[in-house]
């Protein structure tokens, strides 16, 4: 009021107010009175908060009646009684004493030839990276003692994220110490609670983990089916052209596998790159499978695809099956990827990689980049081979899902029983270790949303697979469902 | 003794407080100066930027979100992620970096820098490069390799694994125990195994980021409690059984209290003997993360179990990780056989992740081992806990008397110093390192935005003299600074913590150690540790002499 007065040019006097009041309306002050009244009203009402409301007078409860409601509640037992699955328990019991190669010896003295884990190029036992590891382990130590943002970064972890980076022709690497951990922290460092994410459903469980912490919106397309996901994307552009104001803010991703773990066949990637640019959203792809197994040279999805990296806008894997170590990480531009340095929740708060891990990796990364696709392409025809006899001599008895040359392909039994229970494929695991091959059965949680409808048995190939063990495995497979049928 | 009197957290004096908050309005007015400047294209913008292929997506992180990182973080980040070139022992190397524009990029002019090492998690020691640890995790690495390449549940299992898990077990008191390979995977992926929609979560505030994480892929309903606040926590779980659930109004199915053991950040150690008093009274269950109390804190380092002489088995669910005191990776959780159980049928990790590589295994297995006696020189195990604990107690006391504010509880091995200005917390970042000495600056995001800190790790790897040393530094440095800001004298335990005294209690433990062999890891009986009512002085008294006693029953047990 007084700034008023003092510029009196252009405001009125006190009087004039007053008078202005005298000559106005009665009903105008009647009104105004009113509204007056009606806000003091409001500022002395309770409030409608839920909380509060629960805490005001009426419906309170006193200390004895609370006593008496604890006392009653009864909690479920922390751990549910649900009987026990054997079988998978007793993997937990069955102790490998060698290497986790080409072969596996047990305790039971047994050796099995290994077609269950994702020693793809055979790496693991290489003599060049453990004598690496080896030394790396008697210059750092084991443990890194830290996370890399308080002295857990050592040199080797900034020489294997360069080298990451020059592997794939990207700008950076951010390097992270658990595979399932590095998608799944991906993900939520970018995408926030109004985001959508377009994901494939076949999905594995850590992009699912991802999608959950993200908290965005998921909206799941048909498998690989590309004409699926343009329709979705297709239906939130119109919806984007309702709510402009809206989608300025929305960020949009696509989440896919190079190589899918739950089915072992390979994205469309050229498609989607397409679609990423037509709609605006942005392509992230997850290749721990695809890593070393796919690309003329070992590279991974995009150099099978033939499409850019720089066409996708992050690429994450885990460095646990083809480079035979443990870890994880993610490959873009410095614009993209930095920015998980503060924001990755598995990069920023757990204890970096163990050095000797990472001298590994970064070693089997030199082999690869060595070797030219050699092994790849050993792993490729291996792959291709196992999976035309399965479909040539035993398309009566086992059904194969996944691609020609993926090393990962999925058993079932449909064909000579028509039942294949989980139970069933585990006994046909049980009784390939007595021919002599170790075989598992895809495992998944019951909340596993991109899990198969049908339980399998996960073959994985090994480059060096030769004819003779391909060989005994056809045979045990048809003997093994030959016997079934029988039955 | 009561936990309440071993722990100081003196307040932040006002003018400190209030000169802090002009320190951040500052860096804001600058900030938003410089980036004004950038915009109108006065100075060269070195922030990366979108490619030019998706230039018109909606960008990929806000701006106003990175506004921090770019004007306060980015001036000086020299303080965090330097890069060493050695094992991170007792000493380390730091590579040189040098930034030609003020922290947007780093240069590395090939020159090292040697300082003593307080910023590192290794607590006992175990980051070495030789030793039985090393040398059984080289025998690992010749025979396993150094991958696994498939889950536990599926093909991945090693004796080495299971050799650790029963080792594990055994040596927290527990059934039975699942390790992991990653530290904040084993909260992060195991927590959904245990509680879902329906339940309800109380989380003390200062839970680490992985335990926040797990909480949160639960599903469940999260309720936070104040930090070691027990009456707050009595309140939360009175009110989630008597109105139940939000809305629906049905009662939760379960109730899981989610606290650490001790608190990174802070140095403070949680109340446990009543968390599981209100844990038993209100039939919730109890998950204790001890990530930096295992092998760190209690007279046979078991974690504040064995501090505060519990009952392993009064805890559900006890977890705990191998990076800090046995300087591997990866984590365990141990309990009942249940839960073990339940836990290889559900755990994300044990069923998609792959296992632990075996030289990680083979060294924490032996690090084990030398605790409970069975493996390394004789005594050994016992010597690296006495010496900890030792250089605990004498760092804190000397830091006390140097009248800085020093948080947390007198036995926790990470020891916080107040430092509260922004612009300090370079200064001493750098100030520290020019002199020699490698320590830890933490600011917001990570503590409340006035509360920045320093932090410093003990590690039974130090000496004496390390730890002489590094006060000597920190005292020029603070005086350098004017970061003594105690007004309260050193806390009356402090009197008797000096040189002779630290000397005096290690000569002890070196009679002490005891012919190979004998030792034995099993439950020693223990005098009980009395929790609260005592006066301070006498409490800390009896607890001297119960630890005493309690060393003593070690020696005869073995």
């Amino acid at each position: 009021m007084l700034i008023f007065v003092a510029d009196a040019d252009v405001s009125w006097e006190f009087s004039d107010l007053i008078e202005a009041i005298y000559s106005a309306p009665t009903y105008h002050l009647v009104f105004e009175g009113c509204l007056i009244l009606f806000i003091v009203g409001l500022l002395f009402q309770h409030s409608f908060l839920p909380s509060k409301r629960r805490g005001g007078s009426g419906d309170r409860l006193s200390k004895a009646e609370e006593d008496q409601l604890i006392a009653e509640w009864q909690p479920e037992p922390l751990v549910s009684g649900d009987p026990a699955d054997e079988a998978l328990l007793a993997s937990y019991q069955r102790c490998a004493t060698s290497q986790v190669g080409r072969s596996v010896t047990y305790s039971d003295g047994r050796t099995l030839v290994n077609f269950a884990t994702g020693n793809f190029l055979d790496f693991i036992g290489e003599a060049r990276i453990r004598d690496r590891a080896l030394a790396s382990l008697r210059h750092y130590g084991v443990g890194s003692c830290g996370p890399r943002g308080f002295y857990g970064t050592m040199d080797v972890h900034l020489h294997l994220e360069e080298q990451l980076a020059k592997f794939y022709g990207c700008e950076e690497a951010v390097l992270y110490s658990y595979g399932f951990s590095t998608i799944a922290s991906a993900i939520p460092s970018y995408a926030k609670r109004h985001d959508i994410i377009f994901a494939d459903e076949r999905c594995c469980f850590a992009i699912q983990q991802g999608l959950e912490a993200s908290r965005s919106k998921i909206i799941r397309f048909r498998h690989n089916d590309t004409a699926h996901l343009e329709e979705l994307l297709q239906r939130q552009a119109e919806h984007d052209r309702r709510n402009p104001k809206k989608a300025r803010v929305t960020r949009k991703f696509i989440v896919v596998e190079g190589l899918y773990v739950n089915c072992g066949d390979i994205c469309p990637l050229g498609e989607l790159v397409k679609l990423k640019y037509k709609y605006k959203v942005r392509l992230f792809v997850e290749e721990s499978a695809s890593l070393g197994t796919l690309g003329a040279t070992g590279r991974g999805i995009c150099e099978e695809a033939g499409v850019s990296v720089q066409d996708v806008d992050l690429i994450a894997a885990g460095i646990e099956n083809a480079l035979a170590t443990q870890g994880g990480f993610v490959v873009g531009t410095k614009y993209v990827v930095d920015h998980q340095r503060l924001s990755g929740l598995g990069y920023c708060f757990s204890a970096s990689l163990p050095p000797m891990l990472a001298a590994a990796a970064s070693e089997a990364l030199t082999m690869v980049d060595e070797m030219r696709g050699e092994r790849t392409a050993r792993l490729k025809s291996v792959s291709d081979r196992l999976h035309q006899r399965l479909l040539a001599e035993l398309d009566n008895l086992w059904s194969v899902e996944g691609a020609p040359m993926s090393p990962i392909k999925h058993l079932r039994l449909h064909r000579c029983t028509g039942e294949n229970s989980l139970p069933a494929l585990e006994a046909a695991c049980a009784a390939a270790a007595d021919a002599g091959l170790l075989l598992t059965v895809a495992r998944y949680v019951a909340q596993d949303l991109g899990q198969p409808a049908q339980p399998s048995i996960r073959l994985s190939v090994n480059c060096n697979h030769s004819d003779s063990e391909i060989g005994s495995l056809l045979d045990f497979l048809k003997s093994y469902a030959t016997g079934l049928a029988k039955k | 003794m009561s936990v309440e009197h071993e722990e100081q957290f003196e307040p932040t004096p006002y003018v400190v407080a209030i000169i802090t908050y002009i320190g951040y309005v500052m860096l804001a007015v600058f900030g938003h100066m410089r980036d004004f400047l950038r915009n109108h294209g006065f100075e060269k913008n070195l922030i990366a930027t979108e490619p030019a292929r998706t230039k018109d997506f909606v960008p990929l992180y806000q701006n106003f979100e990175s506004f921090y990182t770019r004007n306060l973080y980015r001036r000086i980040r020299d303080c965090w992620n330097r890069p060493i070139r050695t094992c991170p022992g007792a000493e380390f190397e730091l590579i040189d970096r040098k930034s030609p524009d003020h922290g947007w990029s780093f240069e590395y002019p090939g020159t090292h820098t040697r300082a003593i090492n307080f910023g590192s998690y290794n607590y006992l020691g175990f980051a070495e490069t030789d030793g039985p640890c090393a040398d059984a995790a080289a025998a690992a690495t010749e025979t396993f390799g150094c991958g696994v390449g498939s889950p536990r549940a599926e093909a991945g299992n090693l004796d080495l694994h299971t050799r650790l898990e029963a080792t594990v077990a055994e040596f927290v008191g527990a059934e039975d125990a699942i390790i992991f390979p990653m530290g904040f995977a084993t909260n992060a992926l195991n927590m959904p195994a245990l509680i879902g929609k329906g339940c309800c979560v109380l989380s003390d505030e200062l839970n680490h980021s992985s335990l926040v994480l797990g909480a949160r892929l639960t599903g469940a309903k999260i309720k936070v409690f104040r930090h070691n606040d027990i009456a707050d926590v009595e309140a939360k779980l009175r009110d989630a059984i008597v109105y139940g659930q939000d809305r629906t109004r049905r009662p939760f199915k379960k109730i899981l209290i989610v606290v650490e053991g001790v608190y990174s950040m802070e140095g403070s150690v949680t109340r446990l003997p009543e968390l599981i008093a209100l844990k038993k009274k209100y039939k919730a269950y109890l998950y204790l993360d001890e990530a930096h109390s295992i092998g760190a804190m209690g007279p046979h380092g078991r974690g504040v179990v064995d501090y505060f002489g519990c009952d392993p088995r009064d805890v559900d669910v006890l977890m705990g990780t191998f990076t800090k005191s046995f300087g591997g990776a990866g984590g365990y959780i141990a309990g009942s056989q249940h839960l073990v159980a339940l836990l290889r049928q559900r755990s994300h990790s044990g069923l998609y992740g792959a296992s632990l590589p075996a030289p990680v295994a083979a060294q924490v297995v032996t690090a084990f081992q030398m605790l409970m006696g069975r493996a390394g020189p004789p005594g050994e195990g016992a010597r690296r806990l006495k010496q900890l604990e030792v250089n605990t107690q004498y760092f804190r006391a000397s830091l006390h008397r140097l009248g800085v504010i020093v948080y947390g509880h007198r036995t926790s091995p990470v020891v916080p110093v107040m430092i509260f200005m922004p612009g300090k917390i370079a200064a001493f970042g750098r100030e520290t390192l020019k002199r020699g000495l490698g320590t830890v600056v933490v600011g917001y995001p990570a503590t409340p935005i006035i509360e920045s800190r320093a932090r410093f790790c003990l590690s039974a790897a130090h000496s004496l003299d390390i730890i002489d040393r590094s006060v000597q530094i920190i005292d020029e440095v603070t005086s350098l600074l004017l970061m003594k800001y105690s007004r309260r004298p050193p806390p009356a335990w402090t009197a008797g913590i000096t040189r002779e005294w630290a000397e005096a209690q290690l000569k002890l433990v070196d009679q002490q150690r005891r012919p190979h062999g004998a030792a034995n890891g099993g439950p020693v009986p223990r005098r009980p540790v009395e929790c609260r009512g005592d006066p301070p002085d006498k409490v800390a008294d009896e607890n001297d002499a119960a630890v005493k006693d309690n060393l003593a029953a070690v020696a005869a047990a073995s």
